[in-house]
């Protein structure tokens, strides 16, 4: 039986326990003469919560857990002998797999049944070539141990998935049942079930904390296994990326990370004056005319999604820089540059240290505005003077975290800077990102056995651990240097 | 009246008062207002450069991409000829499903060359074979189902509207001319003359291109066949999976660090997490999903339940941050109210604050969504960028099936050769642009209506 619809019978379980824990108290309260100690809709809320939550959860557990422990079962069946010279385990295991959902569709569609797939041998009949009829296209012959592996995987699967079945359901109306049961007017529903509930509220704020813990384990997991095949040194030193699907690949990020400050600080260049700026004059200056228009129109400019920013790039900036500046100064012919990523990104920059430095500007006492004037100082002798310097490091803050945003912006880069992974100064140059690197590793059919692919691990690893120790610390500034004024 | 002796002792003295009068005015006090008045217009310029960019970015967007609900067609009378798509006569499906669409490439070609003769149209030095090149490579396929929905058809004479090709498309579009058909290999200047009488007589048109919204995407060679149907059904297919994990997720969350989570070392550690969350870039997201989705729980790439689910996990900070910002916004005199007439702690918080709350709440979550939609680098990740030809089954079973999204179509159309799919992708974006604006103005009208002020 498939999860939906499992789900669907769980829920349904739930709401026929809502409905006759709610009748029991009522009818219980009544033979007996005494008052429920809840609400009646408290009883039938307990039963069903009964009912439902705890089976949902086993079954999500469920379905997390078993592939992990069916990979391991089977995988000790392949013998070493079996797994092709210079192969890995993994890639055998994946075959199996194909197998496996190969055998479902083929005996789907001969309408074999269990006795004749137990009879079929990988050394006397031709498993590639039946299996290539129902759709499954296999690279190679099938050694007899990895089709039995196959077999076995399958016969486990179809277990679990009947066991699964059974005991959601037994859990569901077992756990039903014992709460209808302990129906009675001195039950504490209403407390036992806000009980229940709270602690769905608290593993609901959890989901933050497992999330966090999926990424920084998946990153560091996966980027162990490449520093298993890729010497750590040459990741990190090397000034030279290269990789190459037959294997002896460079895999150096400095390259990468040239490429990526360049274009975070082109963007930063472009960004950071303008933005300020704007926040200067629309709190400063502007009518209520004026900011009623610029305000929402800088704001639009936020919400727009970096796809369209790029197509942007592409299709005008990169275009436009390369006819108009770059090929009549003779620094390139390439659209794709640092500067139309730069600058792209630089516009989508703009609302976000905008609105970040109007609310610190905004925090900044009116008292010393006042004090300023008063002493005979212009409005932008003001502002120069004393409101920036109050400001700074809220300022501050608000660039590390614009930083932040520009290192990890990847449909930008992916459209506007290129695909070259070199060590340049020209700005009119297509240089790369490590974002750019993640996709175009991770992109496509991937098979998580080769340092080709692992590497985007290392480089999302990187890339975590430099706008998490930017967001860290712009956080650390602005809440250190904010105490003054509050 | 002793002191009206002093000013005019230093008036004698010389010109030291001209300089330190009020009415004129001294360089000094010149340079620092030039200096402000350009700081002003220093300021000025950065608003109009941020407006600027504003609209030369829409602008870009919408003059390359207008075009593309626009699509250029050719009327024909085509003749379903029974002794080619039907030689035995008896119009078994099975057996007409067996013509391929190289079997209805000639009836489209003839039914050119009538339509052409009967018009009186003929072009010096173009074949009857270049002639019907004007009509796309997808006609035949289109052509093909269109017999197969109802055999019976066969037979008849049937007045169709079949696609002209991307570069006579691109014509009408201003995006190929004479000049340059000169050099391109895919089309002929004579071919554009024939496009040209063919519209004179009527037979050519440009008319609105619904299938632009409704058909699924089309291979390298056939920009004009290209559409967002599964696009469109794949994000929405996500978005639902985002709004039903995403929002009851959050709120619950919310709900326990507003109003019920003590101030202790967990709770800090949650709220440290979801300010992290709000910003990890968004790729990162989809290496966990490739890592931990597809990779360790097995779920299938290019899914949209996998999709949905990285989007959900990046949308709850923002859902938080909203939820926890309305429901602050309640009065506590609500809870007292609440708590006085003898409602528990939990009653309280679901009888009333949250009630009061939800106009906030859902205009986030609405942020929420849109800023999911446009997200792209996570589901480039998990395989959405695959050719996906076939429409994800109804749900939840399609849910598993492999989809396209809107986002990721754009990113995909813009890394192929042929210059007509910068104008899809583009129109793609109106697309999504549109569902966005819609979104957000959703979110303002539910806050003017019922926000509450305290």
């Amino acid at each position: 039986m498939n999860a939906g619809f499992l789900i669907l019978i769980v829920l349904g379980v739930s709401a026929l326990g809502y409905f006759f824990g709610r009748r029991r108290a009522l009818a219980l309260s009544a033979a007996s003469g005494r008052r429920l100690h809840s609400l009646p809709t408290y009883y039938g809320q307990l039963v069903a919560l009964f009912a439902g939550v705890p089976a949902l959860l086993l079954l999500l557990t469920w379905l997390f857990v078993q592939p992990i422990v069916l990979h391991g079962q089977v995988s000790s069946l392949i013998p070493d002998s079996a797994i092709p010279e210079g192969g890995a385990r993994s890639l055998v295991m994946a075959d199996v797999e194909r197998i496996a959902g190969g055998l479902d569709a083929l005996m789907q569609a001969r309408g074999l049944g269990e006795a004749e797939l137990d009879r079929m041998r990988a050394d006397m009949t031709d498993i590639r070539s039946r299996l290539a009829d129902v759709g499954v296209a296999l690279g190679s012959n099938v050694p007899v141990e990895v089709f039995e592996a196959a077999k076995a995987y399958r016969s486990a699967h179809r277990n679990g998935e009947m066991l699964m079945t059974a005991s959601v359901l037994i859990l569901s109306l077992g756990l039903a049942f014992l709460a209808y049961r302990r129906v009675s007017p001195e039950l504490r529903a209403r407390n036992t079930s806000e009980t229940f509930v709270l602690s769905l509220l608290i593993g609901s704020s959890s989901v933050a904390i497992l999330t966090t813990v999926g990424i920084f384990g998946s990153l560091v997991f996966e980027t162990y296994n490449f520093f298993q095949m890729y010497p750590a040194e040459d990741f990190f030193f090397s000034t030279v990326w290269n990789p190459q699907f037959r294997g002896g690949s460079d895999l150096g990020i400095l390259p990468l990370l040239w490429g990526t400050f360049y274009v975070s600080l082109v963007a930063l260049f472009f960004a950071v004056p303008i933005g300020l700026m704007i926040a200067i004059y629309l709190s400063e200056y502007a009518g209520s005319t004026m900011r009623s228009f610029a305000k929402p129109a800088i704001e639009i400019l936020a919400g727009i999604p970096t796809i369209v920013y790029g197509l942007f790039a592409l299709i005008t900036v990169g275009p436009f820089l390369r006819d108009w500046i770059a090929q009549p100064a003779g620094l390139g012919s390439s659209s794709s540059s640092v500067l139309t990523a730069g600058l792209v990104m630089g516009i989508m920059l703009i609302p976000f240290v905008s609105s970040l430095s109007d609310d610190i500007i905004n925090a900044v006492p009116q008292a010393m505005r006042d004090g300023s004037y008063g002493l005979g100082a212009t409005q932008s002798e003001t502002i120069k003077q004393v409101i920036l310097p109050a400001a700074l490091p809220g300022v501050v803050g608000a660039i590390l975290l614009a930083a932040s945003r520009a290192i990890g912006e990847t449909m930008i880069v992916v459209l506007g800077a290129g695909a070259a992974a070199k060590l340049d100064l020209n700005p009119f140059e297509a240089m790369t990102t490590v974002t750019v690197k993640i996709v175009s590793q991770l992109t496509g059919d991937t098979e998580f056995a080769s340092p080709e692919t692992l590497v985007a691990f290392a480089l999302g690893l990187t890339l975590f651990v430099f706008t998490l120790g930017l967001n860290v610390l712009a956080l650390y500034i602005v809440r250190k240097y904010r105490e003054q004024y509050e | 009246m002793t002191d009206a002796t002093i000013p005019a002792s230093t008036a004698g003295s010389g010109s030291a008062s001209a300089r330190s009068s009020l009415l004129t005015v001294d360089t000094h006090t010149r340079r620092r207002r030039s200096s402000e008045a350009r700081f002003r217009l220093l300021g000025l310029l950065a608003v109009s450069l941020g407006v600027l960019a504003l609209l030369g970015l829409l602008a870009s967007i919408f003059s390359n991409g207008l075009s593309s609900f626009q699509q250029t067609y050719i009327r024909l009378d085509i003749h379903l000829d029974a002794a080619r798509l039907d030689k035995a006569g008896d119009r078994n499906p099975e057996q007409i499903a067996k013509v391929s669409t190289f079997g209805y490439a000639p009836l489209i070609q003839k039914a050119m060359e009538e339509k052409m003769a009967a018009a009186g149209i003929a072009i010096d030095g173009l074949s009857a074979n270049a002639a019907a090149e004007l009509i796309s490579k997808e006609a035949p396929a289109e052509l093909r189902r269109y017999v197969l929905a109802d055999p019976s058809r066969i037979g008849q004479t049937v007045p169709f509207d079949l696609l002209a090709s991307g570069r006579i498309d691109g014509y009408y579009k201003g995006r190929v001319t004479m000049a340059s058909a000169e050099l391109d290999r895919n089309v002929s200047p004579q071919q554009l003359q024939l496009a040209d009488q063919l519209k004179e007589a009527g037979i050519l048109e440009t008319r609105f291109n619904w299938s632009f919204f409704t058909a699924p995407d089309a291979s390298d060679t056939r920009p004009e066949a290209a559409g967002l149907g599964v696009a469109i059904l794949g994000s929405a297919y996500m978005m639902l999976i985002v709004l039903a994990l995403s929002l009851p997720i959050g709120v619950a969350a919310s709900i326990y660090l507003e109003e019920f989570a003590p101030r202790n070392r967990f709770t800090d550690l949650i709220e440290v997490n979801i300010a992290n969350l709000a910003a990890v870039p968004s790729i990162v997201f989809g290496i966990l999903g490739l890592a931990v989705f597809i990779n360790f729980a097995g779920l299938p790439q290019s899914a949209p339940v996998v999709g949905g689910l990285v989007l959900t996990l990046m949308t709850l900070p923002t859902i938080i941050i909203a939820t926890r910002a309305s429901l602050k916004a309640v009065p506590p005199s609500i809870r007292d109210a609440a708590l006085g007439v003898g409602a528990s702690k939990m009653q309280s918080v679901f009888h009333h604050v949250l009630p009061l709350a939800m106009p906030g709440i859902l205009t986030g979550t609405i942020i929420g969504l849109a800023q999911a939609l446009g997200e792209t680098a996570p589901l480039l990740l998990i395989g959405m960028v695959a050719f996906v030809r076939e429409y994800p089954g109804e749900p939840p079973a399609g849910f598993f099936d492999p989809a396209s999204a809107l986002p990721v179509q754009v990113y995909n159309w813009t890394q192929r050769g042929d210059p007509a799919f910068v104008e899809r992708a583009s129109g793609a974006i109106i697309v999504l642009l549109v569902f966005l604006v819609l979104m957000n103005l959703i979110a303002i009208v539910l806050r003017r209506r019922f926000e509450r002020r305290w």
